[in-house]
């Protein structure tokens, strides 16, 4: 069966942050999560979408790509941008590192989105762009799998 | 997102409302900056009731303030904040320099 999936594009603007982060959570509701899973994706996104925004285009506007897809009770979120890519993967992600030190980055982004997700995966070309690729289990997505066999039961005593 | 501040004395008060994001950040930075220029300011007590969301932008514009403070001599605390803006507050690790108050 094919995977239920969505993909978005919209401008690198950072006024479209929050629309990012509503449009993936109200995708990924259809998996049951609970609250703080929901605000675990959706803050990890929030991550992603501004890394692009500020070191992708340098805040000079560009595309961003986000392409979910679910599978069982995991959801692949992937936020592709075609800007200046990553030279050092390794190093950006490390804890508290920023390229912008004046200008009051937490570098805490990668190690965000690696603690609120069940795993993050960075793909960049320089001059090309960056894919980050994250994966959400739903701890509570059993129940609707419970219900079918319930169903079954009932189906066969009947 | 929505700042009402007040003033008591050498502290300011002031109730963050909305979502602070990189986007939001922005506007926080101005208009804290600009409050906290005023001399007479030695105290600022953020209260986060109605603080929906918070990402790391938001830690690093804490972080921004709270250097301002730090370098005259200011004190900065946080209260009521929702579990899951507490919880990447805990995480970033400024607890150990920001108050959390109630």
């Amino acid at each position: 069966m094919e995977k239920n999936q969505m993909s978005l594009e919209f401008s690198a603007l950072s006024q479209n942050e929050s629309f990012a982060r509503v449009a993936v959570g109200s995708f990924f509701v259809q998996l049951n999560p609970t609250l703080e899973e929901l605000a675990d994706v959706k803050t990890a996104v929030s991550e992603a979408v501004t890394n692009c925004i500020v070191h992708a285009y340098g805040e000079q506007g560009g595309v961003i790509r986000i392409e979910c897809a679910m599978d069982g009770d995991t959801m692949e979120i992937r936020i592709v941008d075609y800007g200046v890519g990553i030279a050092d993967v390794e190093k950006a992600m490390r804890p508290f590192y920023t390229s912008q030190p004046g200008e009051e980055r937490s570098g805490m982004g990668f190690t965000v989105m690696q603690s609120f997700m069940d795993g993050l995966t960075v793909k960049s070309q320089l001059g090309r762009g960056t894919t980050v690729s994250m994966v959400k289990k739903v701890a509570s997505a059993a129940a609707p799998a419970a219900d079918e066999a319930a169903d079954e039961r009932e189906n066969a005593a009947g | 997102m929505q700042i009402k501040t007040q003033r008591k004395g050498p502290v300011l008060i002031a109730k963050v409302t909305g979502e602070l994001d990189h986007h939001s950040a922005k506007q926080f930075v101005k208009e804290m900056d600009k409050q906290l220029s005023d001399e007479t300011v030695r105290e600022l007590q953020l209260d986060f009731k109605g603080l929906t969301f918070m990402d790391s932008s938001g830690i690093g514009a804490l972080l921004g303030r709270y250097k301002k403070l730090a370098g005259k001599k200011g004190k900065l605390t946080v209260k009521n904040m929702n579990r899951t803006v507490g919880r990447i507050f805990e995480m970033s690790g400024l607890s150990t320099v920001i108050k959390r108050v109630g």
